[in-house]
């Protein structure tokens, strides 16, 4: 190979914790050969907070603030799949107007991350406009939880049986308000980034994950689909009522390069929020009257068993294992993180690309650092 | 797809001997396995046309230290799930506490690594045959295993206090120069 020809002395380089790039705190220990990388090894852990300690500690209810604190840009969806879990070994069935109400703010902020996700890639890559305009909208967003719930960032809202507040007068409109303005953005996000020739030489080459390897790596959400599987949990394993709205599930079509490049992750990203857009839609034209206490148990007291419950979040598929004695407080909580799973990948795909193309590796799996360490 | 009876079933023609328990009732069913059998049997999950466990959905230590229901052990808990005929199955494996061990799996789902560095680092599993068995969430020189019921946590780390210490929390709320952060003073004035 004509990589051999130029193989010379190597150098370790640490890319991290602290490099903007790396989306938090993670460190990457680099082999270089010249630009290449040879050998990546990745560390982790630098924001380890042993969230799985401290929910053996505290009763069920209050183990919902620390998941907020796991992937804090989607918080929502996060303590969705803690509720769920608990609800499901406790034998929980929560009225109609909840569920509606979980799937309208799991998709808010589905669309709040993928901004997030989608802008903060950009500017990885050297463009910083599209963050900006991300950023305008994801702040609608976050205003429109504020209202709800009072917090910006961690809403402490899906509690077990119900959610905390039900949503303020005037809500249902200024939602829509927001969705008839935003549906415009996506189109224009396409002219300003995924169709742009520089953003497009610099990643739909770059680490490409096949089918098989996804698999084996047990990468799922976003990252998965970028490969071409067709594979959500929402349509899949469906919960909370996904079951009844009209979707697709955007997959990677491979358009500019291999099929599973980090063109395809972020394409399916930007494909995602349409869906998202249609499934708040329909969620609020159908929004059911309740009271959204009304299953809210006194105690929360699950039978002695144990579950594992999991959901499509912005990352992928996060999974809890609980395991119940019978007692106050979880026996044990074991969170699967879709971050991960998708970081494990990174050694495989990482090897024989540019330093620079490293960069655009990382952004494109989309990790955040507060749930892949825990 | 399968259900859980159809997939024991496949497992007990061929490993009956391997089956310690069986719960098909549960919210999720399981197997318990002996432990040395645990690779060969995840590849024979793995490769059967009828079965094609595909994913390692989720790998967890449970630690059953001093609870009032369960004996004293250590579990691993292997979450399998096949994308292909959408049907799942739990495996379990039951080591004791002192020097817990069982083989990896690492060659079968290349997830598995990471997730067994995770199990070694929080309950000192040792999985064996696993080509990077490093702590990976704690510190490289970090003592004890942090989710074991019993474990104390260390006063210090590399001369850092770790948490908080009751003579420091004393001192704080005295008012004493314990840092250099002037939320202290205020406190004692409150």
């Amino acid at each position: 190979m004509q990589i051999e020809a130029y193989a010379g002395e190597e150098m370790i380089l640490n890319m991290g914790p602290q490099h903007p790039s790396t989306h938090g705190v993670l460190r990457l220990e680099l082999e270089t050969d010249g630009e290449i990388v040879r050998r990546v090894v990745p560390h982790i852990g630098y924001l380890h907070r042993c969230f799985e300690k401290h929910a053996e500690n505290v009763d069920y209810p209050g183990v919902i603030p620390y998941t907020d604190r796991m992937d804090y840009v989607a918080s929502m969806n996060n303590s969705l799949g803690y509720a769920l879990a608990v609800e499901k070994l406790m034998k929980l069935e929560v009225n109609a107007r909840v569920q509606t109400l979980r799937v309208i703010m799991a998709e808010l902020n589905r669309i709040a991350s993928h901004l997030l996700s989608i802008g903060t890639y950009a500017m990885d890559i050297g463009s910083f406009t599209p963050f900006l305009h991300c950023f305008r909208e994801r702040e609608k967003i976050l205003d429109l939880f504020e209202w709800t719930c009072g917090a910006r960032l961690l809403y402490n809202y899906n509690w077990v049986g119900g959610v905390s507040h039900d949503i303020p007068e005037g809500f249902v409109e200024k939602t829509r308000e927001f969705l008839r303005q935003f549906a415009p953005v996506i189109p224009e996000m396409d002219e300003l980034l995924s169709y742009n020739k520089i953003f497009v030489e610099r990643t739909a080459r770059v680490g490409v994950i096949t089918e098989e390897m996804a698999l084996s790596y047990n990468i799922t959400g976003p990252n998965l689909r970028g490969s071409g599987v067709r594979w959500d949990l929402r349509k899949d394993a469906p919960y909370s009522g996904y079951e009844t709205y009209d979707f697709i599930v955007p997959v990677g079509i491979g358009k500019f390069g291999p099929l599973g490049s980090c063109w395809d992750r972020y394409y399916v990203r930007v494909r995602e929020m349409e869906e998202s857009i249609k499934l708040i839609r329909q969620a609020l034209d159908r929004l059911p009257e309740g009271d959204v206490q009304e299953k809210v148990p006194k105690k929360v007291k699950p039978p002695k068993g144990e579950v594992y419950g999991r959901t499509e979040t912005p990352r992928g598929e996060l999974g809890y294992y609980i395991v119940s004695d019978g007692g106050n407080n979880p026996y044990r909580v074991k969170v699967k993180s879709p971050c991960f799973t998708a970081l494990s990948i990174l050694p495989e795909i990482a090897k024989g690309e540019m330093v620079a193309d490293i960069i655009a590796l990382i952004g494109s799996i989309d990790i955040v650092m507060g749930e892949l360490d825990r | 797809m399968k259900q859980a009876p159809e997939i024991l079933q496949l497992l007990q023609e061929k490993f009956a001997e391997k089956i310690l328990k069986s719960d098909i009732a549960a919210t999720d069913p399981f197997v318990t396995l002996a432990p040395e059998s645990i690779a060969e049997i995840s590849v024979f999950l793995r490769d059967h046309p009828e079965l094609g466990f595909d994913t390692l959905m989720c790998l967890s230590g449970v630690d059953y230290k001093g609870s009032k229901t369960e004996p004293d052990r250590i579990e691993v808990v292997y979450h399998l799930f096949s994308m292909k005929h959408r049907h799942q199955i739990v495996l379990k494996a039951q080591l004791p506490r002192e020097n817990p061990a069982i083989p990896t799996v690492e060659n079968v789902w290349a997830i598995a690594n990471w997730h067994e560095r995770e199990a070694y680092d929080m309950f000192g599993i040792h999985f064996e045959g696993n080509s990077d068995l490093r702590r990976i969430l704690c510190p490289d020189d970090w003592v004890g295993y942090p989710l074991r019921k019993d474990y104390e946590q260390p006063a210090t780390y590399r001369g850092m206090p770790v948490a908080p210490t009751k003579q420091f929390v004393e001192m704080a709320m005295e008012g004493q120069h314990v840092g250099t952060d002037p939320f202290v003073a205020d406190l004692k004035k409150s």
